[in-house]
């Protein structure tokens, strides 16, 4: 069963276009991953999900209501975090809940038990009166996630509720995210981190407003990249990289930490080609040459490297 | 409306963290009370008068032609009883009225010394104080001008026993002080500053820090925020002119002849126009320092000496005269002063608090269907 259904949905402001045709289905209970550079339109395009932004052409259906047609019944069904800090800083963590779980119309037994959840969520039980600005960013976010589902929905979208978080408590968020998700929550969140992809069911990458890969993690490797791919170990690391871009066997090259992932064609024949360009004609000492499985983020450079060709052959 | 209520509850929250907010709710209108005390040295350039002549003698005409010559003095009405004199001051036009005894050419040609009673409308303490100055200075003229004529048809020997002395009497504000002017306009800056710049701040600061979008998927509609926002200014805004009108009674003994639930009921037509602005304020800005200037620069100045609050109105050139007919501060000072300071009610003020309430309701619905648009 479809949580979301978006169709054909677009935004322009003004000439430019921030979401260009974007449609794509979320299941009920899904974790769905949202990925693109900055200036993308995930944030745009989560907006017009939550209600909040009038598409210019387009409709999404979110938790069987029409995002044009019945806006204030999407507003009841979903959550949202938005991508700048949504609690009041200048108000403790009680009075933060007491406000949300009030304007989401709580009755006073169900809201006592929601907070109690929130506050345990949040790892906040007993620090009720401190100021929510005083709080560490990781807990913050979980606070913030708990308030934005106080009233229980059905869908939440986070947009990057991990940036700027150090990696054990982001860890723990997606702990957290993955505890809603298996009570049937339909959790749509944008990220950054690509190894937070790897947690989500489906993935869905956008560039410059438009779709340009989609599936699970696994689907995503097997299907985006034909091609072998394969991690070269070697010194003097930024003079192989600029040799190898060179080479008719080679069509991408990307750095990983201080080796060199490079995705071949089939001009390649083995790893003596390589050695013998790097160590005979360049006297690069190469220590090791294994191919490998591809990661997402070799998937992402390489659907990116394509649509950037694409987007230059049109203009 | 519960959501209101939430809303309302949340602002006072964050009012009582934000103390800073309170400094600039009090410490601006009392900067401001200094800044145009000491300022408010301002010319006078047009007098209206009106001229009571009882003696209607050559002497009394002579008189009342210097005033005419001087440049200063429009003689605009002529009364011919006493009546109307009070009433014309009362009314708010004339700024002083010239009262010639029936004995004045008498006393004069037996050197006995004539009276001659000045009324002013006071309230202006400011302009009435620069007004009596140039009063004096003509009639020492004229006097000094007469009697040696006089005596020097008798012999040439000058006795300085007889001069015409003017007898000043004021209304309104009898002791013809500034800061009695003043003050209660205070009350007006107040009260604007706490309902339009405040008021926009609290709004576009949620816009600012993101919180305003957390606010739109909840199922709070935009009226009732709008409602939220702005009750808790209002009550913000009474309180402190609850304040002020206490201490002008109680440290600068400028106590309320008037009604003072009449002067409340007026703060609130004005207040309608002040939120409006906020309202506006907080549509085009999208940060707290831009809705500062806006209000500041743009809406606050403006009225501020457009409204007569500085400068007196007869004084400003015609086009910008008739430009002050569309500032809502013009019509609340008006009536503050003619309540605080004249005892004046709604039976006398009640043409500029209608003007108010239609001011007021228009902006607050062009700003707040703005301000549905852009949230919407
Ligand atoms: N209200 C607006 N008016 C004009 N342009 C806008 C508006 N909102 C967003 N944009 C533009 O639309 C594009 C997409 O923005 P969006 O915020 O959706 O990107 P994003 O993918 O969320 O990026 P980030 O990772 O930086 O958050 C950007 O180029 C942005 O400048
Ligand atoms: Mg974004």
């Amino acid at each position: 069963m479809n949580s979301i259904e978006v169709n054909n949905l677009t935004k322009k402001f003004g000439s430019f276009t921030a979401v260009d045709n974007v449609s794509f289905n979320v299941k009920k209970g899904e974790i769905f991953g949202f990925l693109g550079a900055n200036g993308a339109g995930k944030s745009t395009t989560i907006r017009m999900l939550c209600a909040i932004l009038e598409p210019t052409s387009g409709d999404a259906i979110v938790g069987r209501y029409s995002i044009n047609k019945q806006p204030d019944q999407v507003k009841k069904n979903i959550g949202y975090m938005s991508q700048r800090f949504s609690l009041y800083n200048d108000l403790t963590v009680e009075e933060n809940i007491n406000f949300f779980g009030g304007v989401y119309g709580l009755e006073e037994s169900e809201f006592e038990e929601r907070k109690k959840w929130v506050l345990k969520i949040a790892n906040l039980e007993g620090k009720e009166k401190t100021l929510t600005s005083s709080l560490p960013g990781g807990i913050k976010q979980r606070l913030a996630l708990g308030t934005a589902v106080i009233h229980k929905p059905e869908i939440v979208f986070l947009d990057e509720p991990t940036s700027g978080v150090d990696p054990i408590s982001r860890r723990r968020f997606w702990d957290l995210i993955h505890e809603l998700s298996s009570e049937g929550i339909t959790v749509l969140v944008t990220t950054h981190y690509l190894e937070e992809a790897e947690y989500c069911n489906n993935i869905i990458l956008i560039n410059r407003g438009k779709i340009i890969a989609q599936g699970t993690s696994d689907e995503l490797k097997k299907n985006y990249i034909k091609n072998t791919i394969l991690q070269i170990e070697c010194d003097k690391v930024i003079e192989a990289l600029e040799i190898l871009e060179k080479q008719n066997f080679v069509n991408e090259v990307s750095i990983f930490g201080n080796s060199i992932h490079i995705v071949v064609n089939d001009n390649y024949k083995n790893e003596e080609q390589i050695r013998n360009l790097l160590e005979k004609n360049h006297s690069i000492n190469v220590f090791r040459i294994d191919s490998i499985v591809p990661t997402l983020e070799d998937v992402f450079i390489h659907v990116l490297e394509e649509d950037k060709e694409n987007g230059s052959s049109k203009n | 409306m519960k959501n209101v209520i939430h809303i309302i509850k949340k602002e006072f929250l964050q009012f009582k963290r934000d103390p800073k907010m309170f400094g600039i709710i009090l410490v601006s209108p009392v900067l401001q009370l200094i800044l145009l005390g000491y300022a408010a040295t301002l010319d006078v350039k047009i007098v209206h008068t009106l001229v009571f002549d009882q003696d209607r003698s050559e002497l009394s005409k002579d008189y009342i032609k210097r005033f005419e010559n001087s440049g200063f003095f429009s003689i605009d009405y002529y009364a011919t009883d006493y009546n109307q004199v009070t009433e014309q001051i009362n009314d708010g036009d004339i700024i002083v009225a010239i009262v010639i005894p029936n004995d004045f050419e008498k006393k004069i040609q037996r050197h006995e010394t004539a009276k001659v009673q000045l009324l002013f409308n006071g309230s202006d303490g400011n302009t009435a104080s620069i007004v009596a100055g140039y009063i004096s200075n003509i009639t020492g003229k004229f006097s000094q001008n007469l009697f040696p004529d006089y005596f020097n048809v008798n012999g040439g020997r000058i006795i300085p026993s007889a001069q015409i002395t003017p007898v000043i009497r004021i209304w309104y504000n009898p002791s013809l002080q500034t800061r009695n002017f003043m003050v209660p306009g205070i009350v007006g800056l107040l009260l604007s500053n706490i309902t339009l710049i405040l008021a926009s701040l609290a709004i576009v600061k949620e816009k600012e820090v993101g919180t305003l979008e957390q606010l739109m998927v909840t199922p709070i509609k935009p009226f009732e925020l709008m409602i939220g926002k702005m009750i808790p200014f209002i009550i913000l805004g009474f309180a402190a002119v609850i304040i002020v009108i206490t201490a002008m009674t109680f440290i600068f003994n400028i106590p309320v002849r008037g009604n003072i639930f009449f002067l409340l009921f007026a703060s609130f037509l004005y207040v309608l126009s002040t939120l409006g602005f906020g309202l506006l304020v907080s549509t085009i800005s999208h940060t707290q320092q831009q809705a500062m200037m806006i209000s500041i620069f743009g809406i606050m100045i403006p009225m501020v000496y457009l409204s007569g609050f500085a400068f007196p109105i007869e004084n400003m050139p015609k086009i910008i005269q008739a430009v002050s007919y569309v500032i809502p501060l013009r019509y609340f000072i008006t009536i503050i002063r003619g309540v605080i300071l004249k005892g004046l009610g709604f039976t006398d003020l009640w043409i500029e608090a209608s003007v108010l309430f239609v001011m007021g309701i228009s902006i607050l619905l062009l700003s707040s269907l703005r301000f549905r648009k852009k949230l919407g």
